[in-house]
């Protein structure tokens, strides 16, 4: 099987040969105050094993009662993703040994889950334009989180060749919400930007939704993504793989286009692709075999005996649904309208997953055009570079409205601004300290810009002369020359002015 | 007839992580089938419209407010782990599993 990357055929080659098909199973950390069925603490960064109680460590006579909250939220999720929401439904019994779940079982939901048979849209782009995808939903159930292993003794905290691992509970028992997609056959060019997409909307709404913040990098929204692929032609659905690991927007979509890259590769050699779990690896953009299926456990499901059923009232549903906010797709449709955006410029600010962002901006006082420049220039460029999400490189939406601000008052012009931004992006404080400690103001005193004025015009006569004749040509290389010799601190507009002023007289 | 194999019983002390000798094993595998036999008892009164029955209370929506409630101390949380390191339960090597 090949394993480097530069053994696999091209993308483009792969494509016009077959059909990939996805699955996509997204796990998201509700953001309730108190786990799933325990009122232990949920919140992050305390010190190990703090936050656990007889319930979460399964300790002998402890039961479980289900936190009201995070049944509502399921179902808010369910009912913004256009699911059914279970008249019935119980909580099932995952039976397996690891030492992630101290209970020797995982409570999750098995063939009832509480949500079920929805739907959601995505828009990606394509070479006719952006292109509405729709996605179906097969079902979203309620689970807990596992705790977190630190392995100790082997290399970079690896499992294999550790001595032995250490044990912290605090994140068991944190609800889940695993949503899971219908099938998704997309043509395959498109594959990896759809699957992005629909991680980037399912991030969009349960943010909206209010219950969670679903920070990929904080793992409170984790991907795994199901690829097959079949020879274009074909019907029968290829034997899949389940990629796991798979944690930002920008992983989703190269984990996606190495794996339909990886079962071609498998597929021309002639040979079977292995039903089996891979792990994506963020540094070298590949993913190594995990187990097969074979080797997967056999999880002995049944009904959770120490929980009673679930049997959410239609007043209560409806209720909830009363509750819903402005679906994404309207929410897109009228900011749209709002920021006067063509829709090639609202399928740039949406994939970049800066809508918010922008909205926040624009809410602090900046203009649209101006919100989307920096967060899709200087600021995207910045969390590329760091691998980071915008929302997460160090500035924000009211930083960059006061940028806007500025450049509006005459205070800062465009290169100053970069700088600034740039600043406040390097942790240098707010705009207005990179300003002060930089000194980056405009210079916008006459006296000071008029004698760089006359200077231009008397290093450049012939210039001036044009000028004096009438010939406009010639005046943005007088207004460079100013630029130049205040070293870009001055107001372009003002200095503009300064010159025809003295040659128009 | 039996209704358990003793592969299957083999099976089920695997996943249980028991070790069973090839003499328990039968015996088991003959207990196992007189407890499966007294259970499957039921499915002859069992009609139709009776749903197998996963709790005896007839009750529905047990719910608690998403409320805190104290948590145990890290020393208490340990204070029954045959080990612990850096505040953290410690488990033996768990060798070639994936996580």
């Amino acid at each position: 099987m090949p394993t480097a990357t530069t053994a696999l055929p091209s993308f483009d080659d792969v494509i016009a040969r077959f059909d990939p098909v996805m699955g996509m199973e997204v796990h998201v950390e509700l953001g309730t105050v108190t786990k799933m069925f325990c009122g232990c603490s949920t919140e992050f960064g305390a010190e190990p094993n703090t936050q656990v109680c007889p319930t979460c460590l399964g300790l002998p006579g402890s039961l479980p009662v289900v936190n009201r909250t995070a049944v509502e939220s399921a179902m808010r999720i369910g009912l913004a993703l256009n699911c059914h929401i279970a008249e019935y439904c119980r909580f099932a019994r995952k039976n397996y040994f690891y030492p992630d779940m101290p209970k020797n079982f995982q409570i999750s939901q098995y063939d009832e889950p509480i949500a079920f048979d929805g739907w959601t849209e995505v828009t990606v782009d394509t070479d006719d334009g952006p292109r509405v995808v729709p996605i179906g939903i097969e079902r979203a159930h309620m689970e807990e989180d596992t705790g977190k292993s630190l392995h100790v003794g082997g290399s970079t905290g690896r499992i294999h060749g550790a001595s032995h691992s250490l044990l912290d509970y605090n994140r068991a028992g944190i609800p889940l919400i695993e949503i899971v997609t219908k099938p998704i056959e997309v043509e395959a060019a498109l594959a990896p930007a759809v699957a992005r997409a629909y991680v980037t909307e399912l991030r969009e709404l349960v943010r909206a939704l209010g219950v969670s913040e679903a920070r990929m990098e904080l793992g409170q929204m984790r991907c795994d993504a199901n690829v097959s692929l079949r020879p274009r032609g074909t019907t029968t659905f290829g034997t899949r793989s389940e990629t796991k690991n798979v944690n930002s927007l920008r992983s989703v979509e190269r984990a996606v286009t190495y794996e339909i890259r990886r079962h071609a590769a498998v597929l021309d050699a002639g040979e079977p692709v292995v039903q089996e779990t891979r792990h994506w690896h963020e540094d070298t953009g590949e993913t190594t075999a995990g187990r097969t299926k074979e080797e997967a456990e056999d999880y002995r499901y049944f009904p959770e005996p120490d929980l009673v059923p679930l049997a959410p009232s239609r007043e209560w549903v409806e209720e909830l649904r009363g509750t819903l906010p402005e679906p994404p797709a309207a929410r897109r449709a009228r900011l749209q309208g709002e920021w006067g955006f063509t829709d090639l410029e609202m399928r740039d600010v949406v994939n970049a997953g800066a809508m918010g962002l922008v909205e926040e901006t624009v809410t602090a006082g900046s203009d649209p055009a101006g919100a989307k420049k920096w967060w899709l220039g200087e600021i995207a460029r910045t969390a590329n570079e760091r691998g980071a999400e915008l929302d997460q490189v160090g500035i924000t939406p009211q930083q960059v409205a006061r940028v806007q601000e500025l450049i509006g008052a005459g205070t800062l012009n465009d290169k100053l601004a970069r700088q600034v931004v740039e600043g406040v992006l390097a942790g240098e404080g707010s705009p207005d300290e990179v300003i002060e400690a930089r000194g980056l103001a405009v210079v916008s005193d006459d006296a000071a810009l008029g004698a760089a004025v006359d200077d231009a015009i008397a290093a450049m006569p012939d210039a001036a002369e044009k000028v004096r004749g009438g010939n406009m040509g010639p005046v943005g290389a007088l207004i460079g020359s100013v630029m130049k010799a205040t070293q870009g601190q001055a107001d372009a507009q003002r200095v503009r002015e300064l010159i025809l002023q003295r040659l128009g007289e | 007839m039996s209704s358990i194999s003793r592969d299957e019983v083999a099976h089920l002390a695997r996943l249980a992580r028991l070790e069973l000798e090839p003499d328990e094993l039968d015996h088991l595998a003959g207990q196992l089938d007189q407890i499966i036999g007294a259970v499957g008892q039921v499915s002859q009164v069992a009609a139709d419209d009776i749903p197998p029955t996963s709790h005896a209370l007839p009750i529905t929506n047990v719910f608690r407010d998403d409320v805190r409630r104290p948590c145990l101390s890290s020393e208490a949380a340990l204070s029954g782990a045959p080990e612990a390191e850096e505040g953290r339960f410690r488990v033996p090597q768990i060798l070639g599993e994936e996580q």
